[in-house]
């Protein structure tokens, strides 16, 4: 209990003092894990949405493939990852390995499928004529998707959350694609992960409290835009 | 129609300091020649001597180094694939194997410090002050007292399992044998909270000592010698490799000024240095 | 009477089975056509195919003259005629939007936007709403809506799929009548897929009966009511008898009705000249060989019995009395009465057996 306490003292001590090695980490997570849901949102959306409005043969295929993906263990995406982009592998040309881009990616990666199962979900939730209604009032295909993605805000930005949460989160692959390097790829929980087995639970406490802050309030923001009523 | 201008301007304003989030993300993919990969051990990190060291070397030079902390047997492992460039390891029969087999070159000695056999102030086994290591543990042993051993294929873990066989003693298998499989630090953490017997490098104890609880028994004996040495990896074994970098790290490693700075780290924090800077001596010559 | 919509040998496939089967089908410009039939008779299917929202697997459409066969075509068609669903379908926004959501698509400046969509509201008497969160609505006030977003595009052609369905009847009556004033007003042709007789009769000029994805009768209201072509029709449309007359005047709760030169009396009360539909179900006409001098019943005709049908408990008498109607009978009382075809009856029912619509031709 004590040592919680004294986490919390050293968290609010960091905080304060504006202390820059930890504003850099924390910076650093907003940044690679917000490309990283920014990415999902776009690629998870669109394509969930055209899986929702298409039929094809075999699609309730790849809907079970993309639910499956959205329980994909994130330490297995790092370690396929990195198979793919060390030096012998045959993405390795690219020398993203041990860089906040493979973290970007080995994010997306995760966060995509949560995102595109949701929005899929979402889409199949609206009303089946709804979607005849609104071409029926002279919608080309491109404005109909558009409508239909904005009368679904409330689960796709549940989506986004979902997906923003899963990533800022992570750990595994993390470490394994960026490996933690100090002012470069190290993270809030790379660097909590690495002070725990240091011993120095009193910072390791303090970044976790950062992290917790951190996404809270993220989601504080996506939250008010998803609760907005449009009127009265 | 005011309501979806606003929720774009949103929009575009949360795209845009995304963009310039990314674009302002540190080191671009820097040329290849630029970036070092320096596979090391966890409690080479952990004791914060390449915090101090790494940003010298990347300002004389100019060099990104990408630290990977993992045990040393990963590191060779790495090392093999021609995953690193550098190696800076301290487990020495596994790094004959390795330069035997032409994985690496170079390997110059650049420091050591020691390990210490650390345990609660009870000392049920009654090792205090024993100066044979081996001893100890086969008094650890027949005690039958709580020994955490670290179980990862580190440098720690190698030279524990050198000094059991010494003893003659095979601890796995054995009730009061406990495997960990992590990190120096979060191991003492587990033989502070069960208070057990263990091996540890003086320097990790002394970072964490005031948490602990434990005492050091014994000490000093040339068994107990941790020896740290630079590796290049081979770049004939692998053309991608940054053989220009590992070498100049290397080099850095040894210099004068290194040196000096290894020598004192350390003392302002904990009263005696961390490690002792061992660059062109003879490895019989340690210690004394 | 140029035809706004013609198909010709339109077939529509779900899944390997055919929905829809039209060999000919002709809709005039500015007149309301009803289609009717049991469910999955493919009406809804039809409807989507006018809208230009299906593809039919084959067969040829015609719209204002000119044939529609490309995606183009179809998106040509669909900014020219407007459907409505039996669910309003609105968008989680305010009343206003939604109504001028078709103008948004076709990328209209906000001031032209303004005065339609306005004018719409007005048309369905709903302008006070403007501001309000479709979500918040009545089930009534959400049809309206969906209605005058419909309306407000002015199409050519408009299409209502059991539009009024999932409401109460007094919110159905007053929209019932509302749609009725406008589509007079405007000349909009319309082709409404309906379920209920009263709402045929009351905005139908023209129906069309429809089964399994097949046509199996045409032609006005009156036509398909009285003249059923097949049992199945007139089973569907309800084997009533159905006359068209005019209220003459009132007097102690029953109503003086002209039909043919005759006078129907019948339990009610609707202002003189009213034009009126009477109903009457075939059991509540008894029929007699002679004139009774003394019965309750109001209404006595002297009819020929033009034909006898006969069902399986009963008779079906098809009575001519200057009007038609139709009677049924128990065999045994048809046998004891000797009733034949070519008899001269006594065609007789209750005043309270008349049931009356209200017509407006």
């Amino acid at each position: 209990m004590e040592l919680i306490i004294q986490g919390i003292i050293k968290a609010f001590e960091l905080i304060i003092s504006f202390d820059p090695e930890v504003l850099g980490i924390t910076w650093l997570s907003l940044k690679i894990s917000g490309t990283a849901t920014f990415i999902s949102l776009f690629i998870g959306v669109s394509i969930g949405t055209a899986v929702a409005l298409n039929n094809f043969p075999g699609k309730r295929l790849v809907i079970s493939l993309i639910n499956t993906g959205m329980g994909l263990p994130p330490v297995v995406v790092g370690l396929f990852v990195t198979i793919m982009i060390w030096r012998s592998g045959p993405l390795g040309f690219l020398e993203i390995l041990y860089t906040p881009y493979a973290m970007i990616v080995a994010q997306a990666i995760i966060a995509t499928p949560i995102v595109m199962g949701i929005s899929l979900a979402a889409i199949q939730n609206l009303h089946p004529n709804l979607r005849l209604q609104i071409l029926a009032l002279g919608a080309s295909r491109l404005q109909m998707v558009w409508v239909l993605v904005k009368e679904s805000k409330l689960p796709l930005l549940a989506a986004v959350m979902a997906g923003f949460g899963g990533v800022i989160s992570e750990v595994g692959a993390s470490i394994m694609v960026g490996g933690n390097i100090k002012g470069y790829s190290r993270v809030l929980t790379t660097a909590t992960v690495m002070e725990t087995g240091r011993g120095n639970f009193d910072i390791a406490i303090a970044l976790g409290i950062i992290l917790l802050i951190l996404a809270f309030l993220i989601n504080l923001l996506l939250t008010q835009i998803q609760q907005r009523q449009p009127l009265r | 129609m005011k309501m979806f201008k606003k929720s774009k301007i949103m929009v575009t304003l949360i795209i845009a300091a995304l963009f310039f989030a990314v674009g302002t993300a540190n080191v671009f993919a820097a040329p290849q020649q630029k970036n070092i990969i320096l596979a090391t051990t966890t409690s080479t990190q952990d004791s914060g001597l390449l915090d101090e060291l790494i940003p010298v070397f990347e300002k004389e030079t100019g060099y990104f180094v990408k630290t990977i902390a993992v045990g040393s047997g990963q590191a060779m492992t790495m090392g093999q694939k021609g995953e690193a460039d550098v190696l800076l390891v301290h487990s020495p029969d596994a790094e004959k194997k390795f330069i035997d087999a032409g994985y690496g070159v170079n390997r110059r000695l650049v420091m050591h410090n020691d390990f210490i056999v650390i345990g609660p102030g009870t000392d049920p086994a009654k090792i205090k002050g024993i100066k044979s290591s081996a001893e100890a543990l086969k008094l650890i042993a027949h005690a039958n007292a709580l020994f955490l051993s670290r179980s990862d294929k580190s440098g720690t873990h190698a030279k524990e399992m050198k000094l059991w066989k010494q003893a003659g003693i095979n601890p796995a298998g054995q009730k009061w044998y406990q495997e960990t499989g992590l990190g120096m630090g979060q191991t003492l953490s587990v033989a502070a909270e069960k208070k057990g017997y263990t091996l540890a490098d003086r320097g990790t104890y002394l970072a964490l000592k005031k948490n602990l609880g434990l005492d050091i028994l014994v000490e000093g004996d040339a068994a107990l010698l941790n020896i740290y040495h630079v590796i290049e990896v081979n770049s004939a074994k692998w053309p991608k490799v940054n053989a220009e970098g590992a070498k100049a790290f290397a080099d850095f490693l040894v210099s004068q000024g290194t040196q000096a700075i290894i020598k004192t780290f350390g003392v302002d924090k904990f009263g005696s240095p961390l490690f002792f800077p061992d660059a062109g001596k003879k490895i019989e010559d340690l210690g004394k | 009477m140029n035809n706004i919509l013609t198909l010709h040998d339109l077939i529509v496939r779900r899944g390997g089975t055919t929905v829809l089967d039209i060999r000919e089908m002709n809709v005039q410009a500015g007149g309301i056509l009803a289609l009717i039939g049991p469910n999955g008779a493919g009406k809804s299917t039809l409807l989507l195919t006018m809208a230009g929202l299906l593809k039919p697997d084959q067969g040829k459409l015609y719209y204002r003259g000119l044939p529609v066969e490309t995606s183009a075509g179809r998106f040509a068609m669909r900014r020219s005629v407007s459907i409505v669903f039996q669910e309003p379908l609105l968008l989680n926004t305010s009343v206003y939007k939604n109504v001028a959501l078709g103008f948004k698509f076709r990328r209209l400046g906000n001031n032209e936007i303004k005065k339609n969509v306005e004018e719409a509201l007005d048309y369905f008497g709903i302008s006070s709403l403007a501001g309000r969160s479709a979500k918040t609505l009545s089930g009534g006030e959400a049809k309206r809506v969906s209605l005058a977003r419909a309306f407000a595009l002015k199409p050519q052609l408009i299409l209502l799929d059991e539009a009024f369905n999932s409401l109460d009847p007094p919110t159905r009556e007053g929209l019932i009548d509302d749609l009725r004033h406008i589509l007079e007003e405007t000349k909009i042709t319309a082709v409404l897929a309906l379920h209920d007789r009263e709402e045929t009769l009351r905005l139908a000029q023209n129906v069309t009966v429809m089964a399994e994805g097949k046509i199996i009768q045409a032609g006005t209201t009156a036509q398909i009511f009285n003249r059923p072509e097949s049992g199945f029709i007139a089973n569907f449309v309800g084997t009533e008898t159905i006359l068209e007359g005019t209220v003459q005047g009132s007097k102690a709760g029953l109503v003086e009705i002209s039909v043919a030169g005759k006078t129907v009396e019948a339990v009610g009360d609707f202002p003189s000249g009213q034009n009126v539909y009477c109903c009457i179900r075939p059991e509540n006409i008894t029929v007699s060989p002679y004139r009774p001098e003394k019965t309750s019943a109001r209404n006595v005709f002297e009819a020929k019995i033009q034909k006898i049908g006969r069902q399986a408990f009963f008779y079906k008498i098809f009575l001519d009395c200057g009007f038609p109607m139709v009677a049924y009978i128990t065999v045994s009382s048809c046998e004891d009465l000797g009733l034949a075809e070519g008899s001269i009856v006594a065609a007789s029912f209750k005043a309270t057996g008349v049931h009356i619509i209200r017509r407006e031709s």
